[in-house]
């Protein structure tokens, strides 16, 4: 076993590996293979696995690449993860990737699929129509026409006819990976410096650039090292970070929510790789099937996602809860509609149920935060200084 | 309205079918009428006739709130409430005009939904404001009509049978429960026939702009002429009179070699020509169509005009495939074009309409158009080697309409286009 500094340091530089080195290499080894790029928030990546393809995910370019020619594509209302996305190709930096995913998030997003298509981008562009209907029959049903679409696209590039056999197999990698983030999860909610949040993003975004067995075998690691009583605890109060799904705040302002005083027991920041909630079933004969059900029964709240059969506030209020959180930040990237129009549900909500929270906008490219860390400062200690009320919901 | 001066037939057939529409609105309680909120694109007139529902669009609601300067303070109520500055300004509208008492553009209460019926076509943002007024109306019954998106330029069958499916199981028994109306085909496809009437009619109208000089403003009187056709009427004789009407008016003007009638009556030089993509802004909408006619230019084709359907290239509702005509017709709308096909569809339209320009209104808070339009203008740009425009500005928040600026960027482009003409003009010489 590596020792954890190690298993981070490795970690952290697959994560913002903006040139993709590890795909290169893994489509060098053998002739043929294909690298598919996925956009957030959410992906099946079984299925791109099980047609011996590499889902990688593209996240923008953060605070380490500059946008210039991006800026020629976009307004400067519109948010910045789709120019730094173009900077990223124009650049010629995912040159190896096959074939690009857009899911459907927002109208951005989907516009870009677009300007990918027009510019003749990648050898398959895919917008990938999630369901809004969550009947199995209905909405079900057309999801997993959805990833027949895309399965075509591979096979069209590689020849490979996906079997049952293998996407149960990828399934069931898959729900490992899942297994493990959330035991990581479940051990910060009571020994949160154990693993900084910044590391447990390190960990969680480098699985999404490398190959999901490269990626539980480092899981696995890092879940034994932090089942040993290591560190020592601060006087902090536990949050949930909220609306920070699509384009990633700067690691710096990742570390600086900790240390102003918050220990992060939970957050979506890379929903994606969380967004199934509990196993696919991975034992079935249909196993597009099964992924499409487990979507519609068993995804977390997602800006992206209608909700109104089972109202977002309500499951934040019991992540809030259940991980023992006393507030929650709402961390918004600018001109993020999905985000920024949900935030006044959850406020309204919120202030009726008597959780606190605070909120704050930012870019990707920003890494002077001290105002920030100022908001999150006061808000903790707004926290460690009030008496206990119950959390009512 | 602007062309309310001229008094023309067509013009007073709106109003009374507006002011109708409003009136029963208002007496929706006492009539036992449920009342259905829904939006332009992908608005399904049709069928919520068929179940003898009323429509409300908060769209028209936000943009009539801009054009009788009431958007600006319902837009500060909603960032009372939590909304932020930079979303969406309808939506902030109508939260605004929500929290103000929901009093609409006629003066008139606007009842409380009896059901939220999201016809999710072209535009994320939808999804959240009913998401926001779900919360507002907690007993209105919800019906999310999920409209896939033409990502590869295509309908493929499946997208059809998953929308009839979404239709025929949740869609109309929901309407059948709240209305209390049996669904009867039969009425939905006179309703089809009638709006496949009204659609040739509106085609045939914005076709006109292919005369020299053009009879019609295709964009900002376009914005008036496509009311009737998206604001509930379509599938309803009324609305076929209204464009039979409208018609033979624009003919008369035709046949008499006039131009648009603009605000100041009618536009005595055609100039320049002019394709225009993104929707208009409201809160300063005379202002900003001065410019335009000021300078000799006419909107011969739009984009916006297009948000409730795109008829120009063919497509028509078909009696005979009713719930496969009503989703095709969703799949149809402008919003709901991937950005090579909104490109080919602007392209053609510069083409057909012989425009000497193409200029874009980029919307501050509208994703849904603006997102990408900088690449399209390029692409169109490169295509056909045309001067292209670029002007910013929002729909309803009148702080984000700076009329110093539009204007200098329009005079830099009407120069470009002067200087354009004259070099056509030499060569044609030699
Ligand atoms: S940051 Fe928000 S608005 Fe921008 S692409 Fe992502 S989800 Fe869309
Ligand atoms: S984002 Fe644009 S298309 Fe969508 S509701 Fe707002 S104005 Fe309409």
């Amino acid at each position: 076993m590596k020792a954890i500094r190690e298993l981070i340091a490795e970690c952290s530089t697959q994560a913002f590996d903006l040139h993709f080195t590890r795909a290169k290499e893994w489509k060098a080894e053998k002739e043929g293979r294909v690298v598919v790029g996925y956009m957030p928030i959410y992906f099946p990546r079984e299925i791109i696995h099980a047609a011996g393809a590499l889902p990688v995910g593209i996240f923008g370019g953060g605070d380490r690449k500059q946008v210039i020619k991006g800026d020629a594509y976009y307004q400067s209302y519109i948010c910045r993860i789709p120019r730094s996305i173009m900077e990223l190709v124009l650049d010629k930096h995912t040159a190896h990737f096959d074939g690009y995913i857009f899911p459907s998030i927002c109208d951005v997003i989907r516009n870009l699929s677009g300007i990918f298509k027009q510019q003749k981008i990648g050898k398959f562009v895919k917008y990938m129509d999630f369901p809004q209907n969550f009947l199995p029959e209905i909405g079900g049903v057309y999801y997993q026409q959805e990833m027949a679409h895309v399965l075509k696209y591979i096979k069209d590039l590689n020849g490979v006819e996906v079997t049952t056999d293998a996407l149960n197999h990828s399934i069931g990698l898959y729900n490992k990976n899942r297994e493990l983030i959330e035991l990581i999860y479940h051990i910060r909610q009571e020994f949160p410096w154990r693993l900084s949040i910044e590391d447990v993003y390190h960990v969680i975004r480098a699985g999404t650039v490398i190959p999901v067995e490269e990626h539980n075998d480092i899981l696995k690691q890092v879940c034994a090292h932090i089942q040993q009583d290591i560190g020592k605890p601060q006087d902090k109060i536990k949050v949930v970070i909220s609306g920070a799904f699509c384009e990633q705040p700067s690691i710096g302002l990742i570390r600086a929510i900790e240390e102003a005083g918050c220990y992060v027991v939970d957050d979506d920041y890379m929903l994606g790789s969380r967004m199934i909630m509990g196993p696919v079933d991975p034992d079935t004969d249909n196993p597009l099937e099964a992924i499409a059900s487990a979507y519609i029964r068993q995804s977390q709240y997602s800006s992206s996602i209608y909700d109104v059969h089972d109202p977002k506030e309500l499951r934040l209020a019991k992540i809030v809860k259940d991980r023992g959180a006393d507030g929650v930040i709402f961390a918004s990237a600018s001109f993020c509609d999905p985000s920024l129009l949900d935030a006044p549900i959850f406020q309204n909500a919120f202030d009726r149920m008597g959780i606190r929270y605070m909120a704050f906008q930012f870019s990707e490219n920003i890494n002077q935060f001290k105002v920030i860390k100022e908001q999150v400062g006061a808000f903790s200690d707004s926290i460690k200084l009030w008496d206990e009320e119950p959390i009512v919901i | 309205m602007p062309q309310e001066a001229q008094k023309e037939k067509s013009m007073i057939l709106q109003k009374e079918m507006i002011n109708g529409l409003f009136d029963e609105l208002e007496k929706a309680k006492e009539t036992g009428k449920k009342v259905c909120y829904t939006f332009v694109p992908g608005n399904l007139s049709e069928l919520i006739r068929t179940f003898d529902m009323l429509p409300v669009y908060p769209e028209i609601n936000a943009l009539q709130s801009a054009m009788r300067k009431k958007s600006g303070a319902y837009i500060k109520e909603a960032e009372k409430n939590a909304h932020s500055e930079d979303v969406c300004t309808y939506v902030k509208c109508d939260v605004g005009m929500m929290l103000k008492g929901n009093i609409g553009p006629t003066g008139q209460k606007i009842p409380e939904p009896d059901i939220l019926l999201l016809s999710y076509t072209g535009c994320f943002t939808f999804m959240k404001w009913f998401e926001t007024l779900k919360r507002e109306y907690p007993n209105a019954e919800v019906i999310m009509l999920h409209t896939p998106y033409q990502e590869n330029g295509e309908i493929r069958p499946e997208m059809t049978e998953y929308m009839v499916k979404q239709l025929r199981e949740e869609a109309i028994p929901k309407m059948e429960k709240i209305s209390g109306v049996k669904f009867d085909e039969e009425k939905l496809k006179k309703h089809l026939k009638l709006a496949k009437e009204a659609q040739d009619w509106i085609t045939k109208i914005f076709e006109t702009t292919k005369h020299r000089p053009s009879p019609i403003d295709a964009y900002f009187a376009g914005v008036y002429y496509i009311g009737p056709i998206n604001i509930g009427f379509r599938g309803t004789q009324e609305a076929v009179d209204y464009y039979k009407e409208l018609y033979s008016e624009i003919q008369e003007r035709i046949d008499l070699g006039l131009g648009p009638i603009t605000p100041e009556g009618e536009m005595k030089e055609e100039k320049y020509r002019l394709v225009v993509e993104g929707p208009p802004n409201w809160t300063s909408f005379r202002e900003f169509w001065k410019i335009f006619y000021d300078m000799g230019a006419v909107i011969v084709a739009s984009s916006y005009t297009k948000v409730g359907g795109v008829y120009d290239m063919g497509w028509r509702h078909d009696p005979e495939r009713p719930l496969e005509s009503l989703a095709e017709y969703c799949m149809n709308c402008y919003t709901n074009l991937n950005i090579p096909q909104r490109i080919d569809l602007l392209s053609k339209c510069i083409q057909d309409y012989h425009a000497d320009g193409y200029v874009t209104n980029s919307i501050k808070s509208c994703n849904s158009f603006s997102a990408g339009q900088l690449g399209m203008m390029r692409e169109i740009e490169d295509r056909l080697e045309i001067p292209v425009g670029f002007i910013e500005s929002d729909l309803v928040d009148p702080r984000y309409f700076s009329y110093s600026n539009i204007k200098n960027r329009l005079e830099s482009f009407f120069q470009m286009l002067e200087q354009r003409k004259i070099i056509t003009a030499t060569e044609e010489v030699v």
